[in-house]
Parts: structure tokens; sequence; C-alpha cells
């Protein structure tokens, strides 16, 4: 490698990149407005599931639960029907999303202390959904008939000394390092993760590709540039970008939603630049195996989107199918989104983080080795 | 870099510079270049001697380009042997790449630097002098008129400039020869004839010129022409000798009778 050839190439790629003019805005643009939309629109918090309610006690403690069910923020009762049938019926033609069946002797069963089954039927088409809807529901069923049961016994139509509440076992989630379980703080260190793959990804994928079809790379290839040079002169612009992209996504969301990492911002900063280091060389592997940019691209997505769905950003890795989680170990993704809400949100030390360091910098080595091996100077 | 690879680099320019001594810039002996089935360069042996401007004539398709390409150092011949500034073209593309300099048909300066930051950006890659830069690049553009236009975007240079500004660049750092890969395609004849007479000076400082061309007009400009049909040389001579050998008047008619017997189509 030479030092002096490097200088000429940086100065190249720098004056291009600055050039470019979608750059700027993009640098800025993309981190802002993925930090501000996202976390809001990505949300797991569901509500306003319209409801249909099929009343077969006509009770005090049916309409009370009704009542109950109606002024939760996650339910719209939209119909009350006769039948089972009718409320399937319902749920069949898409107007509403679960139904709920109260049995005809739900009261007297609740103050005789009876086992009390409710019948809960939930679309699940968005299994999402659905499961999220029905275990509300469940607990709003629940909390209800303690109060009644409990109510009962003040008023003293159950002798509680002689007729003891069943015993229960009540699961109390305790939700750690996230205590408000809030998806926006959740959403923020994955959404930094996203924006570092992007910029390798997908900008250095596309680079070495339209160089490509504009005639210069091979004009390049002819000169006696070292592959060395040609690739560091690539790949440094992208790194020194992945950096600010990272600083403004981190100074957006403190603005946004006051999320300071708890963990060191140098641990931090050294996962984002070894990963942004690896994803660079994997877009430039990509655009140099591509024969176009628009093939490049495909690839590139392919990939991304892979990287993605798999990485934890939308869905937990650990709620994946077993086959699942291994393939995960083989996403570069994945350890970089774990690393960032592990610092960010738990405030996890370098120490804690070793088996997600050495996967990222592995990584990092083998997708630069395979980009440097893919570019030759010299064809077949 | 280790002072034995120097000394390794130095033995082998110093051998280089004894082959071009003796005469030729180019010697090729059965360079074949295959792709699958397809002989693209099927076995094709020549010289060209320095300070030659030689010319390598063909339709479309009959692998011009691949031989240029292997010459250049950018494909890795399937057989045959073959020097080029003194440097196997087998397996010192990388010396050879160092002494040559090229323009393809495709325009290959970058559209979005100025006009002095491409000259910059290829002589820093040439290794010339960070000092010498500036003075070449203002004897570059006064040579050619273009003192007003050193700080235009390239993107913004009309056809036959942009052709004239790369040619300029692939010289600046005097090459032993230089490859011109169809050069002149779509612009005017004035601007034609002024490309021509750059090529004259260059080769008035020692320059060797490796010319492809499908005007024959420009073909009578060389001082030899091959005629490469389906992947063969099938003549080289000057261009009177092609004249006088058929018995006719110009290069075209030379050109028609040698492309006649192609067999290959266009690719």
């Amino acid at each position: 490698m030479q030092a002096k050839v490097l200088k000429y190439l940086l100065e190249k790629e720098f004056k291009q990149m600055l050039r470019n003019p979608i750059m700027l805005p993009l640098i800025i643009a993309l981190p802002l407005i993925q930090l501000v939309i996202l976390p809001y629109a990505a949300t797991y918090e569901i509500r306003n599931i319209r409801i249909a309610v099929v009343d077969n006690d006509h009770s005090q403690a049916s309409r009370a639960l009704e009542e109950k069910i109606a002024s939760s923020n996650y339910f719209r009762i939209v119909l009350q029907a006769s039948t089972h049938q009718e409320a399937l019926q319902c749920i069949r033609a898409g107007s509403a999303g679960m139904a709920i069946e109260i049995p005809a002797d739900f009261e007297s069963d609740l103050i005789m202390n009876r086992p009390v089954s409710v019948y809960i039927s939930a679309d699940a088409v968005d299994g999402t959904k659905a499961g999220i809807g029905a275990s509300y529901l469940g607990q709003i069923i629940r909390n209800f008939a303690e109060d009644v049961v409990k109510e009962k016994a003040v008023k003293g139509l159950i002798d509680v000394v002689h007729q003891p509440v069943p015993a229960k076992v009540e699961a109390v989630p305790l939700f750690r390092f996230n205590p408000a379980l809030d998806y926006k703080t959740y959403m923020v260190p994955g959404i930094l993760a996203m924006l570092l793959t992007l910029v390798g990804g997908i900008l250095a994928a596309l680079n070495i590709s339209s160089e490509r079809e504009l005639g210069t790379l091979e004009q390049i290839k002819v000169s006696p540039v070292s592959k060395f040079d040609y690739l560091a002169g690539k790949l440094i612009p992208f790194w020194i970008m992945g950096l600010i992209i990272t600083l403004i996504g981190l100074g957006i969301a403190y603005l946004l939603y006051g999320l300071i990492p708890k963990g060191n911002v140098f641990t931090l900063l050294a996962f984002a630049i070894i990963y942004n280091m690896g994803f660079t060389g994997f877009g430039l592997f990509i655009s140099s195996v591509a024969k176009s940019q628009q093939q490049a691209m495909f690839i590139a997505f392919f990939f991304l989107l892979i990287f993605f769905l798999m990485g934890g950003l939308f869905t937990p890795v650990s709620s994946m199918p077993h086959w699942a989680q291994y393939i995960t170990y083989l996403n570069p993704t994945a350890y970089l989104i774990d690393a960032m809400r592990l610092i960010i949100l738990k405030g996890s030390r370098f120490s804690d983080l070793y088996p997600q360091f050495w996967a990222t910098v592995s990584f990092a080595v083998a997708f630069n080795a395979m980009a440097l091996l893919a570019f030759r100077k010299t064809a077949d | 870099m280790g002072i034995k690879s120097i000394k390794q680099r130095l033995l082998r320019e110093r051998k280089a510079i004894q082959a071009v001594n003796d005469g030729y810039v180019i010697q090729v002996n059965d360079l074949t270049k295959k792709f699958g089935d397809f002989t693209a360069v099927d076995h094709i042996s020549f010289e060209v001697r320095k300070g030659e401007i030689f010319g390598f004539l063909g339709a479309n398709g009959a692998g011009k380009t691949t031989a240029i390409r292997m010459l250049c150092g950018l494909h890795r011949p399937t057989s045959g042997s073959g020097m080029v500034a003194g440097f196997n073209i087998c397996n010192q593309q990388e010396d050879i790449k160092r002494n040559i300099g090229y323009m393809s048909q495709k325009f290959s300066l970058y559209n979005d630097l100025r006009v002095w930051e491409n000259i910059r950006l290829f002589a820093g890659i040439y290794g010339v002098n960070e000092n010498l830069i500036a003075p070449k690049t203002d004897a570059l553009l006064s040579r050619l008129g273009f003192m007003s236009e050193r700080n235009t975007m390239v993107r913004e240079l009309p056809l036959g400039w942009k052709q004239k500004l790369a040619f300029s660049v692939a010289i600046l750092h005097d090459p032993r020869i230089v490859f011109l890969d169809e050069p002149t395609g779509g612009v005017d004849p004035l601007t034609r004839r002024q490309f021509w007479e750059l090529i004259y000076e260059a080769v008035s400082r020692g320059i060797t010129v490796f010319v492809t061309t499908h005007y024959m007009d420009e073909a009578e400009y060389c001082n030899r022409v091959s005629m490469m049909v389906d992947g063969r040389i099938e003549m080289l001579d000057t261009p009177r000798n092609l004249r006088s050998h058929f018995g006719v008047e110009s290069m075209e008619e030379v050109f028609t009778r040698i492309a006649r017997k192609a067999t290959r189509n266009d690719d």
C-alpha cells in the first residue's frame, strides 16, 4: 500500500461524496426520519380492537364486564350479538377482530365461586394482534372476576372465613431495564443499527458498480493503483460517514426521547465503527461481483432484508423457532442490535459484551477479506 | 516496501528498458483468449516497434478489444506469450500498467471532478511527484488551450474536448506506449484532425501509439496497420502496401475486402 496514492484517492472520494447532491441531506435526513417515524409507527401496543359480544347471561355482572371491556382503551364493542354464530360471522366479515361469549350462568357461577369459562375468539390473520388482544382481554376478565369476588365478600354475601377465595397463581411480570415497556426506546438502538447497515450495505454496494457502469473503473484497473489502495479509498469515507450518522442518530434520540445511553458511549461507538467497517466491506464485495448497479442493489437488498427481519429488530430472536435462532448466529445485524440495546438500555459494560464484540469483529474481517478476494484488477 | 523488492523491481525495469532498446515495445506470440468454447483471440503474433503508430483494425466482434485488454494486463491470456513495454503479459501485469497509458472508447475521466482535479488524480495515481503536478497541469492545459477550463466540471465539456483531455491525461506520466481504443468515436472531423495532431505530438515525444479505429482515413495516418478477422490477424502491413496488395485506391476498400472473409457476426 502506498500512502501517497491513497491520499489522492481519498481526495477524489471525498470531493465526489460532498458534491453528490443527495449525500448531505441523506446523512441528516435518514437518521432523522427513521428515528422520528419508526419508533411511533412500529409500536407493538394494540388499541381499538373491535370486539363483538355475545351475552347469554344478561345479568348485572355480565353488563359490568362489558362496561369494563369497553372502558379500556384497547377494545371497542361494535356488536351485541345474540348467538355465537352471529359473532363469528362478524369476525368473518372483518367488522370485528375478536368475539367474547359470556355463558348463561356467569353471575351465579361467580357468586357461588364455581369455575367460569368465558369464550374468546380472535381473528388470527394478524397473529400478533390476536395474541396480544386475547391476553389483554384475559387479563381484564381475571381482574373483573377478582373484583367481583372481593366485592361480594365485603357485602357479606360470601362468608369469606368459611369459603376462602381459591388460591390463585398469579404471574406478575417485572419489566426491568425498560420499566415502562416503552417501544420507542426499545426501537432506537435497533434503528441505529439499521442505519449503519444501510450506509454500508447499500451505499457502498452501489459505489463501485456505478464506477463500473461509467467506465472509470476500467481506467483505474489499467492503472498501477494497488487494489488495497483503491478499496481503502472507497472504504474510509464510508467509515467516517457511518460514524457521523451514528453520532447524529444518538443526538436525535436524546432530543426526541431524552434517551441517553446507560453504558459507555465509546463502547457503543466501537461497536458501531467495527460493524460499519464490516458492512462497507460487504457492500464492496457485492459491488465487485455484481455486473451492474441494478444487480448490486438487488443482491444487497436481498441480504439486508434477511439481516433485518432475522436480526431481532422487529421480532425478538428469542421468540423465533429453534432452527431460525440458529440462523441468527450467522447474522451480523443480530449481534449489533443486541449489543446496542444492552449498552443503551441496560448499561452493559464492554466486559459483558465479549461474544457480541468478537462476532462483530469476525464478520468485519470476513466481509473485508471477501471484498479483497472478489476485487480483481486482472480478469481471467 | 522492502529494499529487496525495490531491487527486484529495478532489475525488471532494466531488463524492460533493454528489450525496448532492442526496438520492440510490443512482442506477441500465439496469443489466445478463450471464453468457454468461444475463442475471442485466436493465436495472434505481431510486433510493434518503438515510436510507431500501430493501427489495429477489424470489424466489431473481431476480437480487438479482448486483444487490447490482454496487452494492458486487464485479461490473462489463455495461452501464448507476449511482452509489453518489456514486461510479460502473463505475470507482470502491474509492471505493464505502470508503463502504459490507456484511453478507452468509453469516456473515463470523472465527470463530477473539475478538469484540474482529474489531472491531479491521475498524476498522483501514476506516481508523478506532488511538486510536479501543478506545473505539469499548467503545461497540459496551455498545450490544449484549455487554461480557462481549469475549474470546469468535466461533465460540462463538449465530447471532443473531453477526449482530447482524456488523451492528454493518459500520456501525462510519459508512458512507453499508449493504447487508444476507438478514441475518436462520435466526434466531428475537425476535432478528429486535432486529436491526431495530439497523437503525432506524443509520438514526437517518443511514445508509441497503439490505436483501434473504424475511420479508414485514420488508418491512413498509421505507420502500419493490422487487420483482424474472426480473432486472427489476417494481414499486417503499411497502408500503402495493403492498398497495392489488393490493387485498390483506399483503405476503405482494403477493409471491405478483408472483412468480407469474416464468418462471425457482430457481437
